[in-house]
């Protein structure tokens, strides 16, 4: 089939800017995401990584180029569910039950009752949110609800997982547990994730390759590819490698010229 | 179960206790002060008054209570599908908020003898207008609110599933909206049965509630005006307590409303 041969997202020259200020959020971006892939976007804050993922999902229409999802344009595969996307904040619908926040999109998508509690009792188990979907999400704790709009962002199958700092508000205990939860869940599902992260270890750990940003105007400063064996694990974050991997993709930010990242913990 | 029911009674003694006290004292204080029975009458003659004069005091609260119902129904519905309709067309929003509020400050029962000369003042239509106008305002201001405190983010989640408006409206804005609209309907509540009491003292048919305070009053009977009065905050607080009482059955997702 030809379909598994094309990219997930194709970007060609995309640029965007806010008539408000003025400011180029985005500038010229050309990037390929073949299926299965595991790609970061990292840069400082104001590089348009949010952006250029909110472009991808066709959340924000960019000034000009193109985006492509499933080798259609990013609007109709919008239309089509053809991704799901998972926010730093869980966003889950307080008036709706755990369970209920993971079927929104099967409902959304018209499936019968049968068929969306079936997919919500299996995503639950994926998750390990196994008997609290009667629970309301303010009964849960920040991991707990980030897991649920996991299983919601991945309940209906997308191809496509766009994932937007979705670890940013956590602790860190809570944040390296998660990321090794959602590479079990990526490997097992052979799905395309873009994820949007603030931090260079998270990104080398989680990726098969990290673009790097840089800001005013958001460019692509560089790609790194990560060659660490799979299936990745707690000793993975202490191989030469991985230090080798997480001083690459530091040095392409710093290139910048900049200390971006203050507040970065540097291993 | 025993345990909550425990924990719930502790919760109420405290409230119990000091109504009993004030009670007590009211009716204490009388007989010890010599106080005048015009000036303020003993509780237990208040009581007496309320189930002696049933005949003419208990149809009139209701009919007075049907007049606040049906303002505080005809104005809370007008608040609700004005905030509705301004919420959809944000231009309308902007041309019309500001006049709202303003009119939110405006003491409405001060309207209240016009109301007589537009509708007929001996007819219940002319109170329920009052109590509609007092309810309208509240309801809509905290409504539109409501409809426009929804989350970008989760809108933002709702497009990405290609969502149409309605159904943004239907599944983020309305439920968003309703905690806020339960609270513009309490006090709404409040204010209809203060608006047809009130527009009954400017007159009104002669089995009305506020009619009967009023002239009991002129004619030195205040046992029955005060027995009116308390039939008239009994009734008040039925229209708050059902309120309230749809709330919880309809607003059952916050962590207040588990835990009670």
């Amino acid at each position: 089939m030809s379909a598994a041969q094309q990219s997930v997202v194709s970007i060609e020259g995309v640029t965007k800017t806010f008539p408000h200020g003025n400011v180029t959020a985005l500038q010229d971006i050309d990037l390929e995401l073949e299926p299965g892939e595991f790609v970061s976007l990292i840069g400082p804050s104001g590089c348009g990584k949010s952006t250029l993922l909110r472009v991808i999902g066709d959340l924000i229409q960019p000034t000009s180029g193109t985006v492509t999802v499933n080798g259609k344009p990013a609007h109709k595969a919008r239309v089509d569910h053809d991704y799901g996307i998972v926010f730093q904040d869980a966003v889950l619908f307080d008036w709706r039950t755990v369970a209920k926040n993971i079927a929104l999109p099967l409902e959304m998508l018209g499936w019968d009752r049968e068929r969306r509690n079936a997919r919500v009792a299996e995503m639950m188990e994926l998750v390990e949110l196994k008997g609290f979907g009667d629970h309301h999400p303010w009964q849960l704790s920040g991991g707990m609800q980030q897991r649920a709009s996991i299983a919601r962002a991945l309940a209906f199958e997308p191809a496509l997982l766009l994932m937007d700092e979705p670890f940013g508000a956590l602790d860190e205990m809570t944040r390296e547990r998660l990321n090794l939860e959602l590479l079990s869940i990526w490997e097992r599902l052979a799905s395309t994730v873009v994820f949007v992260t603030h931090s260079i270890s998270e990104a080398v750990f989680l990726s098969t390759r990290v673009v790097v940003m840089s800001p005013r105007p958001g460019r692509i400063a560089g790609v790194v590819e990560i060659d660490l064996p799979s299936p990745r694990g707690v000793e993975t974050r202490e191989a030469p490698r991985f230090f080798e991997l997480v001083t690459e993709v530091r040095e392409l930010l710093r290139k910048r010229g900049e200390h971006l990242f203050p507040e970065e913990e540097l291993l | 179960m025993t345990a909550r029911l425990m924990r719930k009674a502790g919760e109420w003694a405290p409230a119990l206790a000091v109504f009993v006290l004030v009670i007590g004292a009211w009716e204490g204080g009388i007989a010890l002060f010599h106080v005048q029975q015009f000036l303020l009458p003993r509780p237990s003659d208040i009581v007496r008054a309320f189930f002696s004069d049933r005949h003419t005091l208990w149809p009139a609260g209701w009919y007075t209570f049907k007049e606040a119902l049906g303002g505080f129904v005809a104005g809370s519905t007008l608040g609700i599908l004005a905030a509705t309709f301004v919420g959809r067309f944000k231009s309308v929003g902007t041309a019309f908020m500001p006049i709202a509020i303003a009119a939110n400050a405006v003491p409405i029962i001060a309207f209240a003898p016009i109301f007589d000369v537009w509708f007929n003042p001996l007819s219940p239509v002319s109170k329920m207008a009052i109590a509609a106008v007092l309810c309208f305002l509240p309801v809509m201001v905290n409504t539109l609110r409501g409809l426009q405190s929804a989350s970008p983010r989760q809108i933002e989640l709702m497009r990405s599933y290609a969502a149409s408006e309605l159904e943004i409206w239907r599944r983020v804005r309305v439920p968003t909206a309703l905690p806020y609209v339960f609270t513009a309907l309490k006090v709404a509540s409040v204010l209809a049965m203060i608006g047809a009491i009130v527009g009954e003292y400017f007159g009104g048919a002669f089995t009305a509630l506020g009619v009967l305070i009023n002239s009991d009053a002129q004619i030195f009977h205040f046992v029955t005006a005060w027995a009116g009065i308390l039939l008239a905050s009994m009734l008040g607080l039925t229209l708050y307590g059902s309120v309230v009482l749809v709330e919880r059955l309809v607003v059952r997702w916050t962590p207040a409303a588990g835990e009670a």
